[in-house]
């Protein structure tokens, strides 16, 4: 008890901040982040100075000029005569859209792949791990330029479509088209259009939404949500009565004939492609460079989460599984019903940062001329402008808002599914 | 210690003789040798040999400037640059000067910084399809796909020149010409475009020359030529006067054959014994020694031999003189008089 040093004494004394174990930590702390922010700050203060002393200061209004040049895949309209900020936006969607295509297509192949690679017959177990150990370990640019390079060189090109006796044809009744540009398949088209709604007109984010599409997804919405309480009515008798009524076709009509209904009002059909001059004209185009990429990043993400899918499958313990099979449950259901929802806790939080991996490995775009917001922002426009710090200053805005923006749905899905703890 | 004593004496010769600003010339000097920006590889205008040897129309140039300041025209070091990383390149210092077929327009002139020191060739924008396409003009390529070299004026000149002619194309953005070419070859593209000159280059290197042809059509005006940075004039004007000399050279009949001859004792001539050096002092004026227009002539030959031996109508891309020949020919290339 002697030992114990007496409280301080007296007034606080500046030694203290070095010698006194309840002050020291915040002093070094204290320290390092004034060293910190003096390090950034000489930085920034250090490119600002040099960029006015090359006479250009850091400015934005380059975003507003004409930006002068073409892209070819447009979600929104745009033509050259539009702005910088435009031609950003249009970037920004093909990136959008990549790692959308990318991300859904990833997740079923993994899951897919990382539940063959555990099944019990020795042939596909041993194929999915040859596919896993291929794709994860070559990096994923030489995948883009291997698919572009055999998609450029080995489809017929839209030359061979023609004459009486083609060296190629088209696919499925000759609605699709498959060559070396891209694939065209069908496109929606309505006789009894709706009309469009326009949002912003004339501002640089200008869009328009189509009253056919939202008539459809609203239909379909209110679908599921009949769908919904036929599942809820049929899980109450079932608990009731222990006899679950047969809800599938009921179920089925909700979801299809609503949707379907709206389809036929509004005189949907099918506008299919046909070689006109150069190439086809009409229907979907999918450019080679899209498709290059959305398979090159799909199925080497898709490496990547099957060993995650398979690490989470693994992790559940195997009794689970005996005790599902011991009650009856077949196979399949035991793995939809016990394994997967249980594997889920431990399969989602790496598989967001695969997301994040995906969506950052689309800037490769530019390797096979795909214009995401690297090609048309930091490629053209940080060409013609001379904007360097401003481009990619904006980019990495975009990709971190992007990037953080997955994180905070997936996370709101990850606290879903994860073990509720008390 | 060894390199601090380099810079003391380095920076005490510089105050002894008086210069106001260290600038490029005496950065070159410094260094022995000039660093030159070029093309990453273009047939005819830059391209490097497998022992890393560069050799080309572009390349004349860097060695002419070379010879001219450092008396050497092999004491320059190249650096391979894309269509996207020559500014920036140029801007930061990491090349002297820059020449790399870059089109002078406005902007880069002002916006970017950037001093032109001349117009070495005088190009436009083509296009080159299949034969058997059976094309004849630009005009009928409605709904053409078309590969286009990003990051250039060829974007740009290609919008205008759709817009304009009311017609609609699918661009194909592509980094550099050899994936162009695979793509063009493959038929992936229907239509390559880029400067008539690149065209010309790039179908030499084809297996089959003839089955391309270039439309008649040049849809923009390219003139090309070295630049430097903005705010070094000194240096400016030693690149615009190593190139001038070369043009000159041609008008006065200087050859890389009579050249010294010619250098050795005044001749009739006054302009020619001012380039030489035999008479005045244009070269202490620039900066440099009086006879550093003869030894850019001497590096390579006079602009006429320099454009036979790379691009002329005996090489594989058998470039006429077209605008590109003497202003007394018929030509654009003018040399302001040596005085």
């Amino acid at each position: 008890m002697s030992s114990k040093s007496a409280p301080v004494q007296g007034g606080f004394r500046f030694s203290q901040l070095i010698y006194d174990t309840r002050y020291r930590s915040n002093t070094i702390q204290t320290v390092a982040l004034i060293a910190l922010m003096a390090l950034i700050w000489w930085l920034v203060n250090n490119t600002l100075t040099n960029l006015e002393a090359s006479g250009k200061g850091l400015g934005f209004s380059f975003l507003t000029e004409t930006s002068g040049y073409d892209i070819n895949q447009h979600l929104l309209e745009y033509d050259a005569r539009d702005s910088h900020l435009r031609a950003s936006l249009i970037g920004v969607l093909n990136t959008l859209l990549l790692a959308f295509m990318g991300c859904v297509t990833a997740t079923i192949v993994g899951v897919f792949v990382g539940v063959l690679r555990l099944s019990k017959n020795w042939l596909i177990a041993r194929i999915m791990t040859v596919y896993i150990e291929m794709f994860r370990n070559i990096p994923v640019l030489l995948w883009i330029l291997i698919v572009f390079g055999v998609m450029i060189e080995i489809m017929p090109t839209p030359r061979d479509f023609r004459g009486d006796n083609p060296a190629a044809s088209m696919m499925l009744f000759d609605s699709v088209a498959i060559t070396n540009r891209g694939i065209y398949i069908p496109e929606p088209l309505f006789s009894r259009p709706i009309g469009d709604v326009s949002f912003f007109p004339k501002s640089s984010m200008r869009f328009d939404v189509s009253l056919e599409l939202v008539a459809f997804l609203i239909a379909l919405g209110a679908g599921i949500f009949a769908s919904g309480r036929l599942k809820r009515r049929a899980d109450r008798i079932q608990n009731e009565t222990g006899d679950r009524p047969t809800t599938w076709w009921q179920r089925t009509v909700c979801v299809v004939v609503l949707p379907v209904l709206v389809l036929i009002a509004c005189g949907f059909h099918l506008g299919y492609p046909e070689l006109k001059g150069f190439n086809f004209q009409g229907g979907t185009y999918m450019r080679n460079s899209l498709i290059a990429l959305w398979l090159a990043l799909s199925l080497y993400t898709a490496a990547f989460i099957a060993e995650i899918v398979r690490a989470g499958i693994m992790a559940i313990s195997k009794g689970q599984t005996e005790a599902s099979l011991a009650l009856g449950i077949s196979p399949g259901r035991t793995m939809s019903l016990v394994v997967l929802p249980q594997a889920l806790r431990v399969i989602i939080p790496p598989l967001i940062s695969h997301y994040l991996n995906l969506t950052k490995n689309s800037s490769l775009a530019i390797a096979v001329g795909y214009m995401d917001i690297t090609g048309t922002l930091m490629g053209i426009t940080l060409n013609v402008t001379g904007r360097e710090i401003e481009t990619v200053l904006l980019v990495m805005l975009i990709y971190l808002s992007i990037s953080l923006s997955i994180s905070a749905v997936m996370n709101v899905y990850n606290n879903r599914v994860k073990l509720v703890e008390r | 210690m060894k390199k601090s004593t380099f810079f003391g004496a380095f920076a005490a010769a510089a105050m002894a003789v008086g210069f106001a600003t260290a600038g490029t010339l005496d950065d070159v000097k410094a260094k022995g040798f000039l660093q030159c920006g070029v093309n990453t590889g273009l047939t005819g205008f830059a391209t490097a040999d497998a022992n890393g040897n560069w050799d080309g129309f572009d390349i004349a140039v860097c060695r002419a400037v070379a010879a001219a300041v450092l008396g050497d025209p092999k004491a320059v070091k190249f650096t391979p640059t894309t269509t996207k990383s020559r500014f920036t390149a140029l801007a930061s210092g990491e090349v002297d000067m820059l020449s790399r077929n870059t089109t002078w327009t406005f902007s880069r002139d002002v916006d970017l910084k950037f001093t032109f020191a001349g117009i070495n060739y005088y190009d436009g924008q083509g296009f080159m399809v299949p034969k058997e396409l059976g094309v004849s003009s630009a005009r009928q390529l409605d709904g053409a796909t078309i590969c286009i070299q990003t990051g250039t004026t060829t974007e740009l000149n290609l919008a205008d020149f759709f817009r304009v002619n009311n017609i609609s194309y699918e661009p194909v953005p592509i980094e550099t010409n050899a994936e162009a070419q695979a793509q063009y070859l493959a038929r992936s593209c229907d239509v390559y475009t880029t400067d008539a000159s690149g065209l010309a280059a790039t179908r030499a290197t084809f297996e089959d020359p003839s089955a391309h042809v270039v439309l008649p059509e040049i849809i923009s005006k390219e003139p090309l030529g070295p630049l430097v940075r903005h705010g070094d004039n000194q240096w400016g004007d030693i690149v615009r006067w190593t190139l001038n000399a070369l043009i000159a050279a041609e008008e006065l009949g200087i050859t890389s054959a009579n050249i010294s001859e010619m250098s050795s004792a005044p001749t009739s001539n006054p302009e020619i014994n001012r380039m030489m050096g035999t008479e005045g002092s244009l070269g202490e004026m620039l900066g440099l020694s009086a006879d550093f227009a003869k030894n850019a002539i001497a590096a390579g030959g006079n602009y006429g031999e320099i454009f036979e031996r790379y691009v002329g109508e005996n090489t594989p891309l058998g470039l006429s003189r077209g605008l590109n020949a003497q202003w007394t020919d018929g030509g654009l290339l003018y040399s302001p008089p040596f005085r």
